[in-house]
């Protein structure tokens, strides 16, 4: 029997089209726009100005404040102005425009040769030091910066590092396609974080559908004490962090605390690829693996990907938007977000673009709750979505904020299962950010 | 018999207990209240539309009869009239407050602001601006769901079903503010009636830079400073690419309008012009 976490969950169609394609480079275009705000937290400020000259993976945004990031070039050529740009959020942020030059000149102390560096001799502080010059953040999706992670309170003591390869969002292979590739990089890169951490053991937890990745790091971590990998059994949404950790190691982390509450700290595996790099090989997080897929589309595929590249770059390269497609998401189907266009940039939350044709994308009108609480056994923090949900149509934070809405995921199981097609989703993501912004608001008053 | 006849001996016992108990205790704890918070709420409009910052007619009542001075109270329902009364009931005295009406400041009509992609979401504009900026190039306009129809107690704002973007019945406004706190885009504002509820506004809230506005919607204000010269009353500001015209500095001369190059500037209620086609902007 396979392990997996103990309550809610989903089963949506895997659909993992781009499975075995091998990652395939993305031309450079002419002009690249890199964003410089990040999913969560300050947007990075631009050290930058128009006319400079840049290389590829020089600093080109400085972290503003401790949630935030620094952002690199990922091309060679001037910076044409620093301007605000829509991305995938659905707003205008700012970001560097950049018009390429053909050199592709890389920064100094960049090691690009391929070989695997097996052995470091850094020290913790050296190794933190480089993920957060290197501008990492966490790949998976909330782009939360790496190095803060590695830095538990003082008197919390991390007993495992847990690496995420569930990957449980339907649709998306870019993760399954690295570990096959890069899956001794992988390795090294988790070693290294054991080392920060100051940790023994460390688990690899993978989805039981991608049997070959198993197999292969199983393989491969005989060579490295400490390192296990474990498959999973496949439900969404497992690679959340807390359903992780309760799917590995039978621990749940509390409400409204963090994983290292429990003694654990999760980290992607695109991610530790990314460490591995930084640490290694000195190379600042400059591109990350996309999956392009969607049911009409002729060849799904995954593709290494620069930062700042538009989206509409990446998909001609991939045989361009299929025939009937109704609806272009950007990530995975149930947490990705849909676009209103493909001149978006590439930002380092960007896992995958998904085409929809009229059938998948269509949303049919919402009926009344039949109260058949569905929603209530398929939420895997153990919520009430559709009580969330009237008291959010209905203006009563308060009760929301008793009803623990700010515990909430956003993964959609409760709007995915429903049968009759309510918006459950949609009120409970407004209602949450309305009531952290007044827990916010009334922090700020008492200091 | 004998059963009907126990309980009713029961109940009627039981009800005159309870009776003389009520009286007592409400006797025993009477709180003296203000006679004047009465008539005061008897006074108010009673809408409770909390229009005043007050919860409701009665809240607004206690604090003014509470209160020093009605010098920073005011029922925007009611208006000057209501707060004579009030003020006469409680010999204070209360200073006239300008009438106030409310404004959306986006001209984004269909045929001005193109839509570029199609919204199949929760129909709520607090939803859609939550999700992203919105079903045009403009992320600052409006997106046409009808929060505002929907806040309004007093069925003054209504969305117009064929430019999809909401109307102001001047003569049910109450200048209440509700909504003004419903609009996500904060594009409703609060602006004195005027004149013979003769008003000029900058209809548009784009801070975008002007090439960009325009392209997006073909009546935004791209901040290309015209009014702030033309105006002989220093009424207009110009900040981040987009003007405002103050309503306490304006002397309704139109000037503005006249020299606006996208017709962002907006008059109301106005008698036509003599030369200019001006019945197109009054609508």
């Amino acid at each position: 029997m396979l392990k997996t976490f103990k309550i809610g969950g989903v089963h949506p169609e895997e659909n993992k089209l781009s499975a075995g394609a091998k990652i395939e480079t993305v031309k450079v275009p002419s002009q690249v726009v890199i964003p410089l705000a990040h999913y969560s937290g300050k947007p990075s400020v631009a050290v930058v100005k128009r006319g400079d000259y840049v290389k590829v993976g020089q600093l080109i945004g400085q972290a503003d404040g401790y949630v935030s990031a620094n952002v690199h070039s990922s091309v060679s050529g001037t910076v044409k102005k620093v301007d605000v740009q829509l991305d995938a959020s659905g707003y205008k942020r700012p970001a560097v425009f950049i018009d390429v030059d053909e050199k592709d000149e890389w920064d100094e102390g960049i090691d690009l040769s391929p070989e695997l560096e097996k052995d470091f001799s850094f020290t913790k502080e050296e190794i933190i030091e480089k993920i957060k010059y290197a501008g990492i953040v966490g790949l998976g999706g909330a782009t939360f910066p790496a190095h803060v992670k590695l830095l538990p309170p003082p008197d919390k003591k991390a007993e495992v590092l847990i690496i995420n390869a569930v990957e449980c969002e339907p649709y998306l292979t870019c993760d399954h396609q690295l570990m096959l590739e890069k899956g001794e990089e992988i390795l090294v890169g988790t070693r290294i974080l054991m080392k920060v951490l100051d940790v023994e053991k460390a688990v690899i937890g993978i989805e039981n559908n991608k049997k070959d990745a198993v197999e292969h790091l199983t393989n491969l971590a005989q060579e490295y004490d400490g390192i296990t990998v474990q498959a999973l059994k496949v439900k969404y949404p497992q690679g959340g962090e807390k359903q992780l950790i309760d799917a590995v190691l039978n621990r749940r982390v509390p409400s409204g605390k963090i994983p290292i509450e429990v003694g654990a700290v999760v980290m992607n595996v695109a991610t530790t690829y990314a460490i591995y790099e930084a640490v290694q090989k000195d190379k600042p997080l400059i591109e990350r693996v996309m999956t392009v897929t969607g049911k009409n589309m002729k060849t799904p595929g995954n593709y290494w990907v620069r930062l700042g590249v538009f989206l509409s770059d990446v998909v001609e390269q991939a045989g361009g938007i299929p025939e009937g497609t109704k609806k272009i998401i950007a990530g995975g189907p149930m947490m990705g977000r849909s676009l209103m266009n493909l001149d978006i940039p590439m930002a380092k939350g960007t896992a995958g673009v998904l085409f929809m044709d009229k059938e998948e994308a269509l949303r049919e009108p919402d009926k009344n709750c039949i109260r058949c609480a569905q929603c209530v056994f398929v939420c895997p923090i153990g919520l009430e979505p559709f009580l969330l949900m009237n008291q959010s149509e209905r203006e009563m934070w308060d009760e929301m904020e008793q009803n623990r809405i700010m515990d909430c995921i956003e993964c959609g199981s409760c709007s995915f299962t429903c049968p009759s097609t309510r918006p459950l989703l949609d009120y409970i993501r407004y209602g949450k950010s309305t009531v952290g912004l007044r827990i916010r608001k009334r922090t700020s008053k008492m200091t | 018999m004998n059963v009907i006849l126990t309980s009713l001996i029961i109940l009627t016992a039981l009800a005159v207990l309870l009776a003389v108990m009520i009286f007592y205790v409400s006797k025993k704890f009477f709180i003296q209240e203000d006679p004047r918070y009465d008539e005061v709420e008897a006074a108010l409009p009673g809408a409770n539309c909390g229009g005043c910052g007050y919860p409701g007619c009665r809240g607004f009542a206690v604090a003014c009869v509470d209160a020093d001075t009605l010098e920073h109270l005011n029922c925007p329902v009611g208006g000057a009239e209501t707060m004579k009364v009030v003020g006469e009931i409680l010999g204070k005295e209360a200073t006239a407050k300008a009438p106030m009406v409310a404004v959306v400041r986006c001209g984004g009509t269909c045929e001005h602001r193109p839509r570029m992609n199609d919204y199949d979401g929760v129909e709520h504009c607090f939803i859609a601006h939550n999700l992203y900026s919105g079903e045009t190039g403009c992320s600052w306009g409006c997106l046409g769901f009808g929060d505002c129809e929907l806040a309004c107690d007093f069925g003054a704002i209504k969305i117009n079903p064929e430019t999809k973007m909401p109307e102001i019945d001047e003569e049910k406004c109450t200048a209440c503010g509700a909504c003004v706190r419903a609009c996500p885009k904060m594009l409703i504002e609060l602006r004195k009636i005027g004149p013979k509820s003769r008003r000029i506004y900058v209809n548009c809230r784009n801070k975008e830079k002007g090439a960009i506005a325009k392209k997006s919607c073909s009546t935004a204000c791209i901040g290309c400073n015209k009014c702030v010269t033309t105006c002989p009353h220093k009424a207009i500001t110009m900040g981040e690419n987009l003007a405002f015209i103050h309503d306490d500095k304006c002397k309704l001369c139109r000037k503005c309008v006249e020299v606006c190059p996208t017709n962002a500037i907006v008059e109301l209620n106005f008698p036509p012009r003599k030369t200019l086609t001006a019945t197109e902007k009054t609508e």
